[in-house]
């Protein structure tokens, strides 16, 4: 069943990301929003964990969020796509369920 | 058509520092209560919530983890603790509490509801789900 997980806290803050990418299975979306956008972002000591996520999963990252705490999208990951509020919708009713980790 | 949906309920969380974990457990005796099909998993500092030997008595606090030995009652038998979370937190299956139920199906033969499993298995498990809480 595809799932759209959603991370909404930094990886610096809390191992939320890590443990979503650890049970995410193949083919499964993952969105990061609000404090959750840091970790979309290039060479970083959380990247090298999101690239390797992304050979199994499609990571996007919210741009509001990102703007909001001036976060560029040169800085983001290669491979991770920028939404907007519809896409984070399309998004929700795409997949079958949605997985919030807090 | 079978209104009965799998629920996962994920618990992340130690059990007093925030009411997340006693927050779980009443939703997790809602779902049972309309009888879903559940499903509990304790990952990363979720696993706490299952250690043996809990006393709030000088915190002037409820100590609702004696709630769990009461899930079987309710039909709420698939526990999964995830082992990496386990183990990283030093603990082994020994140091959470005996959750036993009554398998109605194998002439009421009293069985194990913790099981542990590596994280590979613990996604498998989740693809399964129809709705999944997180906690």
């Amino acid at each position: 069943m595809s799932t759209l997980h959603t991370v909404n806290k930094s990886p610096f803050d809390r191992n939320s990301l890590e443990t979503c990418l650890r049970l995410a299975g193949k083919g499964h979306s993952v969105l990061l929003l609000e404090d959750g956008v840091y970790g979309a972002m290039k060479s970083s000591t959380a990247s090298g964990m999101v690239e390797k996520a992304m050979s199994d999963v499609t990571v996007y990252v919210l741009g509001p969020d990102m703007k909001a705490r001036g976060v560029d999208e040169s800085k983001i990951i290669d491979g991770i796509k920028v939404v907007d509020y519809k896409g984070f919708v399309d998004l929700t009713v795409n997949n079958d369920k949605v997985n919030a980790w807090l | 058509m079978s209104d009965i949906k799998k629920f996962m309920y994920v618990n992340r969380k130690p059990p007093y520092g925030t009411i997340y974990a006693w927050e779980s457990l009443e939703v997790v005796l809602i779902g049972a209560a309309f009888e879903q099909d559940v499903t509990l998993a304790f990952v990363d500092d979720g696993v706490y919530q299952l250690a043996k030997g809990q006393d709030t008595s000088e915190l002037g606090i409820k100590n609702f983890s004696p709630t769990y030995s009461a899930l079987g009652d309710y039909d709420v038998n698939k526990i999964y603790v995830e082992k990496e979370s386990l183990e990283a937190r030093g603990l082994t299956i020994d140091d959470l509490m005996d959750l036993k139920y009554e398998d109605e199906d194998d002439d009421w033969a009293e069985k194990d509801s913790i099981h542990v499993v590596p994280a590979a298995e613990l996604a498998e498990i989740l693809e399964n789900q129809d709705v999944v809480f997180s906690f």
